[in-house]
């Protein structure tokens, strides 16, 4: 069950893989298609996984990465 | 399929400060990273509006782009000049220089020196990637004994160019600096510590506490020949042992 | 009314620039000038400024760059070797339209030199100096009233334009005291609040820079509104004197000190009866081409005086071209021009 989401600007992202690294749940990989710019950006695989933890948007050298917490279930 | 929509809160976005345009960095560069814990800590401390970055020469040239805040190109190596310029004019401003190793360690050595015993009340960051990188990868002071770049090929040669100089430990021996501390931002923990360090250094400013520098270890990709992930594993493997991390002073 | 007071050059300088307004003064100690530092580190704090001795000529530059560019009027003073290291700061204050004042009291040169005063740095101040299409206003002083006098304008011209003006002396110009009546403090200010950078507050950022890697407003851009503006300047600013021109079949051409010793040259030779006067250029940026080709109409000889090997003496080429003789009297290596030897030439010009 997701606790939160990341996202991911993909325009943005240079495909640079510090958030795919920094991801501790690793849910984070490197497309196989490229954005305009020619970079195959990072989208992630498994978003049920996310706990919220910001590591890839804190990683982010493009702050392409904006993260959503979901509010816990009462 | 949830039956439920859950209710989210976004928790990390974009610092007002920071501009919402693509970089000219490359991928894996320190530098966007630094930019935003910078603009980070100048939203924490509502001081956009009273800021003035001034711009040094590096890859880091055209931060005023990026950064929502009054910004002066400074020639290569003066921006702690220029800084107090500005700095003894409008004292109440925040003046930031965010300076490379050439800029800072090279050419600026005096004006980064003096500056720092002076003790103006300005914040310095100095972005330590081991290389010039604007210029397409030429030795700089802080380049590791054996590391090659487009001037030292063979590497670096301790006999001929010296060792690299650790700009932290040569501030530290001056009386006047309130802060100086060294990070890293190659992996998340590190750019934790980071942003702390950026937070005390501008907000020593804002008190009008004196001096403070942050040198952040920082990735190269391109003009280490590596891909970004290597590179931040390069910082931790390779700098960190010669660049010790850690608070010089903090009063 | 005003008393006339007693002063050493350099001294007038500095508190002409302090009636003028200057409250941000940064300089590197250096041979002939270093009353100016001496005085200011004394007078501002009195008046409430500041004064820094930098590390260097390269970094007082700079610290004047940031303090203009944060809405101070600011003023450097140095020597001939300090503005060279200085260049590079005012090609970079060109670039981005900053204001200031620089003073330099020349020195022998090249290299080291020596101590006393000289002209050498003519095309310095004039044709460059610091890389790039640019001009600084250069004023030359003849006398300690006029260094203060001078001074003044500078800060005037400098906030008009939003260009460097640069007050060019030399060492035995700021040694020497005269009388002087201190100048009046400007009664114009300029407002500065549409492009200074204090803080984006209740307005969008500026960026001041003179760097532009884009096409569209690139280095071009701004090059044509420099351009345009030292048109402007040409147009408005070009000062010189005049002394007994009218009827001079021979014209002296001289700036600063070697016009001093012109003067008193024109006048024994008037008491002998020679028809001799002095074209006395104030501002050799813009120099007044027009106006010394206007006034050495009736002249059969030009004669420049310099001490230097002949640096304005290309600019006097330059306006006058074919239409008269010009021969040229020089000393170099801070030597000073003889009011014996003007005489000698002019009276052999006669024959």
């Amino acid at each position: 069950m997701a606790r939160g989401k990341p996202d991911i600007n993909s325009e943005r992202c240079k495909g640079c893989g510090l958030c795919v690294r920094a991801c501790p749940e690793s849910i984070l990989e490197l497309a196989e298609s490229f954005n305009k710019q020619g970079h195959h950006y990072a989208v992630c695989v498994s978003p049920e996984s996310c706990t919220a933890c910001m590591s890839c948007a804190i990683v982010c050298p493009d702050t392409a990465i904006e993260i959503w917490r979901y509010a816990k279930a009462s | 399929m949830r039956s439920e929509v859950a209710e989210a809160k976004r928790i990390f976005s974009r610092p007002e400060t920071l501009v919402d345009i693509p970089t000219h960095y490359c991928p894996g560069c320190g530098h966007g990273i630094i930019h935003r814990l910078m603009a980070g800590v100048i939203d924490e401390l509502g001081m956009r509006e009273k800021t003035i970055v001034i711009a040094s020469v590096g890859c880091s040239v055209l931060i005023y782009d990026y950064i929502n805040a009054d910004g002066l190109e400074a020639a290569h190596g003066r921006a702690p000049a220029v800084a107090t310029g500005v700095k003894r004019v409008l004292p109440d401003r925040l003046v930031i220089s965010y300076q490379g190793d050439g800029d800072l360690l090279a050419i600026g050595t005096a004006e980064t020196v003096h500056a720092a015993n002076r003790g103006e009340n300005i914040t310095i960051l100095f972005v330590n990637n081991a290389i010039y990188g604007m210029t397409g990868g030429q030795m700089a002071p802080t380049s590791l004994a054996g590391q090659k770049t487009k001037t030292s090929p063979y590497g670096r040669n301790p006999a001929e160019a010296g060792m690299p100089i650790r700009a932290c430990e040569l501030l530290n021996t001056l009386e006047a600096p309130v802060f100086i501390e060294r990070c890293s931002v190659h992996d998340v923990p590190h750019i934790l510590k980071a942003k702390r360090a950026t937070k005390k250094a501008i907000e020593n400013q804002v008190k009008g506490r004196g001096y403070s520098f942050v040198e952040y270890l920082s990735m190269c990709p391109t003009n280490w020949g590596m891909s970004s992930q290597a590179a931040a594993d390069w910082v931790a493997n390779e700098m960190v042992s010669y660049y010790p991390l850690g608070n010089f002073r903090d009063r | 009314m005003a008393e006339p007071v007693l002063m050493r050059g350099n001294e007038a300088i500095a508190e002409a620039a302090i009636i003028a307004g200057c409250r941000y003064y940064f300089a590197y100690p250096i041979t002939p000038q270093n009353e100016i530092a001496a005085y200011m580190a004394r007078r501002m704090p009195e008046v409430g400024g500041t004064f820094l001795q930098a590390e260097s000529e390269i970094a007082s530059i700079n610290m004047v760059l940031g303090a203009a560019a944060a809405g101070s009027r600011t003023m450097t003073s140095s020597s001939s070797p300090g503005i060279s290291l200085k260049q590079e700061g005012l090609s970079y204050m060109a670039g981005t339209e900053l204001p200031g004042v620089v003073v330099n009291m020349m020195r022998g040169g090249p290299g080291l030199g020596n101590i006393a005063g000289a002209q050498g740095d003519y095309f310095q101040a004039t044709k460059g100096g610091g890389h790039g299409d640019y001009h600084m206003i250069v004023l030359a002083p003849a006398s300690v009233q006029e260094l203060a006098d001078l001074t003044v304008d500078a800060f005037d011209l400098a906030d008009k334009y939003r260009i460097v003006t640069m007050i060019l002396g030399d060492g035995f110009l700021g040694q020497m005291s005269e009388s002087l009546l201190l100048p009046e403090a400007p009664k114009r200010s300029y407002d500065k609040s549409s492009w200074i950078l204090d803080g984006a507050a209740g307005r969008d950022r500026r960026i001041i820079a003179s760097l532009r890697l884009k096409p569209e407003d690139g280095v071009e851009q701004i090059n044509l509104r420099l351009q345009e503006k030292y048109r402007k300047i040409e147009a408005q600013e070009v000062r010189f004197e005049c002394s007994q021109c009218q009827d001079a079949e021979v014209l002296l051409v001289a700036f600063g000190l070697a016009a001093r010793v012109c003067k008193a040259a024109v006048n024994q030779l008037r008491a002998e009866g020679s028809k001799v006067g002095l074209f006395r250029p104030i501002t050799l940026w813009p120099f007044p081409y027009r106006e010394l080709e206007q006034r050495a109409g009736r002249a059969k000889k030009v004669l420049v005086v310099e001490m230097n090997s002949g640096q304005m003496l290309e600019d006097v080429r330059l306006a006058l071209g074919d239409k008269v003789g010009i021969d040229f009297y020089g000393r170099m290596g801070a030597m000073l021009v003889e009011t014996e030897e003007i005489i000698k030439r002019v009276k052999n010009y006669e024959k």
